[in-house]
C-alpha cells in the first residue's frame, strides 16, 4: 500500500513522538503552559504543545512515506499520531494505577486532569485518541494542500497563537494607548483570546497575507519602474520611518518590554562579537563570557567609589574606552597561547579561560580590587557631562541601540574588508590561507581582539545598568547562550545574529512560563535547527548561495569541453 | 646561483622523522620534478619549503637568501607560490574572488590586473566562469583555478603538488601542456608528481624520493632510462 519500502517508519516516528510527548508532560511543561489559554476555554498552550507533537509525528511520517493518495496519507498520518497519543493515555492510566510522583515530581493529578480534558479516565482517554487521529488527518490535509495555500493559512495561524499567548503583553502595552482599549476588550477574554477575537484575527491576517503574497511582486515592479529620484525618496522614507520607530520603541512598549529589549541588545552586542571569532574566523570560543566580565569589571572598578581604593575615574564615558581596550587586550592575550590549536582543543582552553576570569573575580586574594563575592557596587551611571538624569531601562535602551548600531556597522565593514577575506580563508583552511600570503598570527589575534572588544562594550554598559556586578553574573551559561544564538541565527551572518538574539533572548522573556524551561527549549531549538536548517534562520548570503548553486548545477560541466580552451599553444 | 636551493633538510611531525636530509636545487627557468610513491615525503618537502613546517635541520635558500624559519606568508611574499595537493580552492568564493585571494599579499594594483589577464589568457575557461562559485567547478577547472590562484601571487618559483591527481587522462594531458607553456613564458616550476611518466616528459631534471630521502637525481632523460625508475615508477618490467 505504501510506496516506500520502510513501512515501519510511521510506527517508529509515532513511538518517538509519543516518548517526546510523555517527556514534555513529565517535565511539567504541559502543566505550566496549560494555565495559559490561547483561545479562552478552547485550547491552552499546553494542549497546543501536545497537539503539535502529534501533528509533527504525522507530518514527518507522511513526508517520509512518499504516499501521495489522500487516503494513504491520512492512514499513515493518523497511524503515527494515534500511536503518539496512546503514549499520553498510557501515562495517565499508569499514573492512576500507581503513584509516579516519587520519580516524576510533575506526575500529579492536575496533570492527568489536563491530559484527560477533565472528563474522567475513560471519556478523556477516548477524546485524546480522537485528537491524535484528528491531528493525523490535519497533517495529511496540510500536506495535500498546494504549497501556496499552505503559506496563506500558516501565517494567520501563527499570529493567532502568538497574540493569544502574549495576551498580558498586548494588554499592558495597549494601556499606554487608551484609545485602543475597546480593541483589546473585543479580542480577549480573561484568559486567552475570545472566539470572535480569534476568528477576526485569523480572517484579517488571512486577507493581509493573501494581499501581501499576491501583490508583493506587483508592488516591487511598480517600485522598480519609478524614476530614480522617487525611488530614493521611498527608500529614505522607509529608512526614516524605521529610525523613528526604533527611537520611539521604549515609549510604545513600556517599561517591561524595554527591559526585554535591553537584554536583547546586550546579547546582540555579545553575539556580534562572538560572531567575529566563531562565525568569521571559525575559531570556536566557549569562554566568551570572560570578555564580557572583563569589560564590566574594568568599568566597575574604575568608577566604583566603594572598593576602598580611590576612585580613579568617576565618569562612565571615560571608563568605557578602558573597558573595551582591556577586553580587547585580554582577547589577544588569550589568542597567543591558542594560536596553534584548532577545534575541540581550542574550545576546551577557552572554556577554561572563561572560568578562570570568573574565579579571579570571586577570589579572596583579589577582593580589595574586585570585591570578591560581594561584587563591585555603585558603578557610575552613563551621565553625559554635568547632565544628571535618572537611568531607567528605557534610557539604557538608547545606549544599547547606539552600541548595536556601531557594532553592526563595524562588523559589516570588516566582513567585506581585506581582513574579512583573510578570516574567511583561515576559517576554510589555515594552511591554504597561509599559502595565499595571509599572516595567520595577526589575522587570528585580530579576530580574538575585535571579538573581545565587543564583549567588553557589552560588559561596560551592563555594569552601569545594574550598578552592581557579581562574579556569578558571569557564568559559563552566558557563553553558551551567545553561541546558541549565533548558531540559530546563522553562523557568520550579521542579520542572523539579530534574529538569533530576538528569538533566543527576546521570545523567552515575553512569556514568563517559558523561563523555567529556557534551557530545555534552547536545547530542543538547537537540535531541531541542526536537523532541519543547519545553516541557521538567516544564513550568510555566501553559504546560502553555495547551496543554491549546488542545487541548480546537479551536473558539473562536462570535462572534455575544457580541452578546447586549454592547452592550445 | 640557484633560484631555489634546499640543503639537507630534516622535518618532523611530532616524533615522526618525515624528511631525512632532502637536498635539491631548482634553477631559474627550469621545470624540476620531485617524484615518489604515496607517503614518500613529497608534500612534506613542499610544506617545509613554504614554511608550513619548519625543518629541524638544514637550510632553504631563495636566490641565495635563507628563507627557512620565516613564517609562511613572508615566504609567499618573497616569491614562492603553490597550488596545494587536492587543489584546496575556496568553494564559497567565486572564481574571480579565488584569484584575488591569490594576490592577497600584494598591493601593486596595476600589476595584479596584468597577472589576472595573464591567468585568463592561460585558462580561458576560468574567464568564462569567473563569477561562478569555486565549489561548483569540475575537478579539472578546480585544478586550473588552483594554478591560476598561485600565479596571482606572481611567484618566482611555482610549486605544484600533484596537479594531475584524480583527473581524467585527457585533462592530465591538458594540465601538463599548460605547465609546459607556463614554463616557456618564463615561470620556474617545482613539480611534485606521482605520475612519473608525465612529469619526466615535461621536466628538465628530476629527483626521486623514497621514505624521506632522495635516492636518485638526474636529468629527466636519464631518469626515464634508468632501470630503477622504469621498474618502480613507470610500471615497466
Ligand atoms: N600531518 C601529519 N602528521 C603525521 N604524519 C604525517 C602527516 N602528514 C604526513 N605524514 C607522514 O609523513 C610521511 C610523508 O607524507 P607526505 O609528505 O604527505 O607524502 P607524499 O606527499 O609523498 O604522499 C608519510 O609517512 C605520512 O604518513
Ligand atoms: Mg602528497
Amino acid at each position: 500500500m505504501l510506496s516506500n519500502p520502510d513501512r515501519s517508519y510511521p510506527i517508529k516516528i509515532g513511538l518517538l513522538s509519543g516518548v517526546i510527548a510523555v517527556l514534555i508532560a513529565l517535565e511539567g511543561m504541559i502543566q505550566a503552559f496549560g494555565a495559559r489559554d490561547i483561545i479562552g476555554g478552547v485550547i491552552s498552550l499546553g494542549h497546543a504543545l501536545l497537539y503539535a507533537t502529534f501533528f509533527a509525528a504525522a507530518y514527518l511520517a507522511i513526508r517520509r512515506s512518499g504516499a501521495t493518495r489522500l487516503v494513504n496519507t491520512i492512514f499513515v498520518g493518523a497511524l503515527s499520531s494515534l500511536i503518539a497519543s496512546i503514549f499520553v493515555i498510557a501515562l495517565v492510566w499508569l499514573g492512576s494505577w500507581t503513584d509516579l510522583g516519587y520519580v516524576f515530581v510533575n506526575a500529579t493529578q492536575p496533570l492527568y486532569e489536563l491530559l484527560t480534558f477533565k472528563q474522567g479516565l475513560v471519556v478523556g482517554s477516548l477524546l485524546m485518541l480522537i485528537v491524535g487521529i484528528v491531528m493525523g488527518i490535519l497533517a495529511a490535509l496540510t500536506v495535500a494542500l498546494p504549497a501556496k495555500t499552505r503559506q496563506y493559512i500558516l501565517t494567520p495561524v501563527i499570529w493567532v497563537i502568538t497574540l493569544g499567548v502574549l495576551q498580558d503583553l498586548v494588554t499592558v502595552t495597549i494601556q499606554n494607548m487608551p484609545f485602543l482599549k475597546p480593541v483589546t476588550n473585543f479580542l480577549y477574554v480573561s484568559n486567552g483570546l475570545s472566539i470572535p477575537g480569534a476568528l477576526t484575527i485569523f480572517v484579517l491576517l488571512l486577507a493581509i497575507n493573501y494581499f501581501w503574497l499576491e501583490k508583493r511582486s506587483a508592488a516591487q515592479n511598480r517600485y522598480a519602474s519609478l524614476p530614480p529620484a522617487s525611488r530614493r525618496a521611498v527608500r529614505w522614507g522607509s529608512i526614516g520611518i524605521g529610525v523613528v520607530l526604533l527611537l520611539m520603541l521604549p515609549q510604545i512598549l513600556g517599561l517591561y518590554l524595554s527591559e526585554v529589549l535591553d537584554n536583547v541588545g546586550l546579547y546582540l552586542l555579545m553575539g556580534l562579537g562572538l560572531n567575529i571569532v566563531v562565525g568569521f574566523a571559525g575559531l570556536l570560543d566557549l569562554g566568551y563570557v570572560a570578555f564580557f566580565a572583563i569589560g564590566a569589571y574594568t568599568v566597575g572598578v574604575l568608577t566604583s567609589p566603594e572598593l576602598g581604593h580611590a576612585v580613579i575615574i568617576g565618569n562612565w564615558w571615560v571608563a568605557l574606552p578602558f573597558g573595551v581596550a582591556v577586553a580587547a587586550f585580554a582577547g589577544i592575550l588569550l589568542g597567543i597561547p591558542v594560536l596553534k590549536m584548532r577545534g575541540d582543543y581550542l574550545a576546551i582552553v577557552t572554556l577554561g579561560f572563561g572560568e578562570i576570569i570568573r574565579l579571579l573575580a570571586l577570589s579572596d586574594v583579589l577582593k580589595p580590587f574586585f570585591g570578591g563575592a560581594q561584587g563591585t557596587r555603585s558603578i557610575a551611571d552613563p551621565d553625559i557631562g554635568p547632565l544628571e538624569m535618572t537611568w531607567s531601562p528605557q534610557s539604557f535602551y538608547y545606549l544599547f541601540l547606539a552600541g548595536c548600531i556601531l557594532v553592526i556597522f563595524v562588523s559589516t565593514r570588516v566582513k567585506n574588508s581585506r581582513l574579512g577575506r583573510a578570516w574567511m580563508a583561515v576559517r576554510e583552511d589555515e594552511d591554504v590561507a597561509q599559502a595565499m600570503g595571509i599572516d595567520l598570527v595577526a589575522t587570528k589575534l585580530l579576530a580574538f581582539g575585535m571579538g573581545a572588544s565587543f564583549g567588553g562594550l557589552a560588559g561596560a554598559i551592563y555594569a552601569s545598568k545594574l550598578t552592581s556586578i557579581f562574579p556569578h553574573s558571569f557564568n559559563f551559561l552566558i557563553s553558551i547562550n551567545v553561541l546558541s544564538l549565533i548558531i540559530i541565527g546563522g553562523m557568520g551572518s550579521i542579520p542572523g545574529v539579530v534574529v538569533g538574539a530576538l528569538a533566543l533572548v527576546g521570545l523567552p522573556e515575553l512569556l514568563r512560563e517559558f523561563s523555567d524551561f529556557r534551557y530545555l527549549l534552547y536545547g530542543a531549538a538547537l537540535v531541531v535547527m541542526m536537523l532541519v536548517r543547519p545553516e541557521g534562520l538567516v544564513p550568510e548570503a555566501r553559504r546560502a548561495m553555495e547551496l543554491e548553486e549546488f542545487r541548480e548545477e546537479e551536473e558539473p560541466a562536462k570535462e572534455p569541453v575544457v580541452l578546447k580552451t586549454m592547452g592550445q599553444p | 646561483m640557484a633560484m631555489l636551493e634546499v640543503n639537507d633538510i630534516h622535518s618532523y611531525y611530532g616524533n615522526i622523522h618525515a624528511l631525512k636530509g632532502i637536498s635539491l636545487t631548482v634553477d631559474k627557468g627550469e621545470i624540476v620534478t620531485l617524484i615518489g610513491a604515496n607517503g614518500a615525503g613529497k608534500t612534506t618537502t613542499l610544506k617545509t619549503i613554504s614554511g608550513l613546517l619548519h625543518p629541524r635541520h638544514g637550510a632553504i635558500m631563495l636566490e641565495g637568501e635563507r628563507i627557512d624559519g620565516l613564517p609562511p606568508h613572508q615566504i609567499v611574499m618573497r616569491g614562492i607560490g603553490q597550488a596545494p595537493e587536492g587543489r584546496k580552492i575556496f568553494g564559497a568564493l567565486t572564481v574571480l574572488e579565488n584569484l584575488e585571494m591569490g594576490a592577497y599579499a600584494r598591493n601593486d594594483t596595476a600589476a595584479i590586473a596584468r597577472d589576472l589577464d595573464f591567468v585568463f589568457a592561460l585558462f580561458p575557461r576560468l574567464q568564462e566562469r569567473r563569477s561562478q562559485l569555486g565549489g561548483t567547478l569540475s575537478g579539472g577547472e578546480q585544478q586550473m583555478l588552483a594554478m591560476g590562484r598561485a600565479l596571482m601571487a606572481h611567484p618566482r618559483v611555482l610549486m605544484l603538488d600533484e596537479p594531475s591527481m584524480g583527473l581524467a587522462p585527457v585533462l592530465v594531458e591538458a594540465i601538463f601542456e599548460t605547465i609546459r607553456k607556463l614554463n616557456k613564458e618564463g615561470t620556474t616550476i617545482l613539480l611534485i608528481e606521482q605520475n612519473a611518466a608525465k612529469a619526466l616528459q615535461v621536466a628538465s631534471r628530476g629527483y626521486v624520493i623514497e621514505t624521506g630521502q632522495i635516492v636518485l637525481q638526474d636529468s629527466a632523460e636519464n631518469l626515464r632510462k634508468s632501470e630503477k625508475v622504469r621498474k618502480a615508477y613507470l610500471g615497466e618490467a
